[in-house]
């Protein structure tokens, strides 16, 4: 990924930050502009999330694109937040303690480098609640 | 509108093809879809032609122009249109073909796909894959597409009870299928042991739980009903097309374990063919991943949701079973062009519904069914045909 399109993202990988449609009441993680559901009648502003939620489903994944190779095997999932939107992140936790419905909740951590050069990409993963982050 | 009717079908073989070359793939099934539908050169009006990502596998753009020219059309200024939707090109490309001719616009078109995926090596190809889904917000946590099916998976053994070997089923019954197709990538037989000790790519799914890369093209040749008899005997009758769209994130998905882009293409295709589900004498669905026909004959409304895993061990999607799947040996065992797979889909039906399968025919088959997805969902067309209009 280039880095202009990259950086234009920290904030939201860095924080967690998506938006929120003041109309409607949805919360959005990713963030989109316009509302899916009020669509140009929406009221869309910047949120932060809390950061805390469940895994909807996950896998380990063996084989990983070149920029994620050195981080296989990785648990891989869709979370939901507690706010209601569902993401797709990382879990940084023993491969034996992952399952559907674990409570988890987000923490910094380095998402994948290009290379032993290249830019590093740092974003949001995800670790299990009971744990110190 | 018109009734429609496919009048002739070609497609090259399938598989690691490294001494063809992207543009004597298309011409090759081209040139076959048009002599089976004895139609000259100078009476095709338009080319439509599916193909994901000719700027990452080849580095060729303006693909459109590219096949006008190696068809001998371009002399003939034929209008020709590439259309993109990640591996449901063909699907599109086939669509946009049927209803150029539907609304009278166009008499005899070519719709194709095809797509040259051998050129770079894997790690280029898996990254250009990668762009059906969200780069922004699924490729860059690290997910990659056996990734997004695993979870797929996991969810649906959780919620549903499917099992690993029923999972192995689809690939099993796929690659015996496959060894009647003398045109499919896998010719041979594989065990349920064989998958599930194959290596894991990303768990639950092993590599044989997955579609492989493959080189290929397929066309199909397209005409309004009230002259198909002018060209061939047995004309197949577009009895419905519709495409929906679903989320570009699985994330987003309401259920993670159903396509709700199939559910809608597949209600709007059934209303337009005045049919339902029990109609349809067989399909060939979009099995990228073992889950993903899974998932497919429960979306379709061929079994209730979470019975597709049961379903396909019992025998009930073999050729003989009560509605057979993927008679080529779908994307498994046939192989995956991406670009070229939903017309592919196309020319398996019309072959058996005119009683052209060899040996993998299915017997009385009157009415087929197909459904290509793109991504994880974001895209899904499903065409029905049939024997009569």
């Amino acid at each position: 990924m280039s880095v202009p399109r990259f950086w234009r993202r920290i904030k939201n990988l860095y924080n967690l930050i998506g938006t929120h449609c003041e109309k409607c009441g949805g919360f959005f993680y990713p963030p989109r502009n316009m509302c899916p559901k009020c669509r140009r009648n929406g009221i869309v502003n910047p949120f932060k999330f809390k950061g805390a939620g469940v895994v909807v489903t996950y896998t380990i994944v063996h084989t990983a694109a070149k920029d994620y190779a050195k981080l296989t095997p990785y648990i891989l999932a869709i979370i939901k937040l507690d706010e209601g939107p569902s993401l797709t992140s990382q879990v940084i936790c023993d491969h034996s303690q992952i399952h559907i419905g674990m409570r988890v909740k987000s923490a910094f951590r380095k998402l994948g480098e290009e290379s032993d050069k290249g830019m590093i990409y740092y974003g949001t993963k995800f670790v299990p609640m009971e744990e110190k982050a | 509108m018109r009734d429609v009717a496919i009048i002739g079908v070609g497609c090259t073989e399938f598989g690691e093809l490294w001494d063809k070359s992207f543009r004597e793939l298309f011409v090759e099934a081209g040139v076959s879809a048009i002599e089976d539908a004895n139609v000259q050169g100078g009476k095709i009006d338009a080319l439509y032609v599916g193909n994901m990502s000719g700027g990452r596998f080849i580095e060729q753009e303006h693909l459109g122009a590219l096949i006008a020219d190696y068809s001998g059309l371009a002399s003939l200024n034929v209008p020709s249109t590439r259309v993109e939707a990640a591996c449901a090109s063909g699907g599109l490309a086939l669509r946009q073909g049927i209803l150029a001719v539907a609304s009278g616009y166009h008499d005899i078109v070519v719709a194709g796909g095809a797509e040259k995926m051998t050129d770079v090596g894997v790690e280029t190809t898996t990254d250009a894959l990668a762009a059906a889904a969200d780069r922004e917000w699924e490729g860059i946590m690290g997910a990659t597409f056996p990734g997004l099916y695993a979870m797929i998976a996991k969810l649906h053994m959780h919620k549903y009870g499917t099992t690993q070997e029923q999972l192995a089923a689809v690939a099993v019954k796929n690659h015996h299928n496959g060894t009647m197709n003398p045109k499919a990538q896998f010719q041979n037989e594989i065990s349920i042991e064989t998958v599930i000790n194959s290596l894991m790519v990303a768990d639950p799914l092993r590599v044989f739980d997955c579609s492989p890369i493959t080189d290929g093209a397929s066309a199909v040749v397209i005409a309004p009903a009230e002259i198909a008899k002018k060209y061939c005997d047995t004309p197949i009758y577009v009895k419905a097309s519709a495409q929906a769209s679903g989320t570009i994130s699985l994330h987003d998905r309401p259920d993670i374990t159903t396509v709700d882009a199939t559910v809608a293409a597949a209600k709007w295709a059934y209303k337009m063919a005045k049919l339902k589900p029990n109609d349809i004498g067989f399909a060939e669905v979009h099995d990228c991943f073992t889950i993903a026909e899974i998932c497919a004959i429960e979306d379709l409304g061929f079994v209730k949701k979470g019975e597709g895993g049961p379903a396909t061990e019992s025998g009930m999607t073999a050729i003989g079973g009560k509605i057979p799947i993927n008679p080529s040996g779908g994307l498994k065992a046939c192989g995956h062009p991406v670009g070229a797979t939903g017309v592919k889909q196309a020319v398996e039906i019309t072959l058996q519904l005119r009683g052209e399968a060899g040996k993998r025919q299915i017997n009385g088959a009157e009415i087929g069914l197909t459904h290509n997805v793109g991504g994880s969902g974001g895209t899904a067309v499903v065409h029905i045909f049939g024997r009569e209009k």
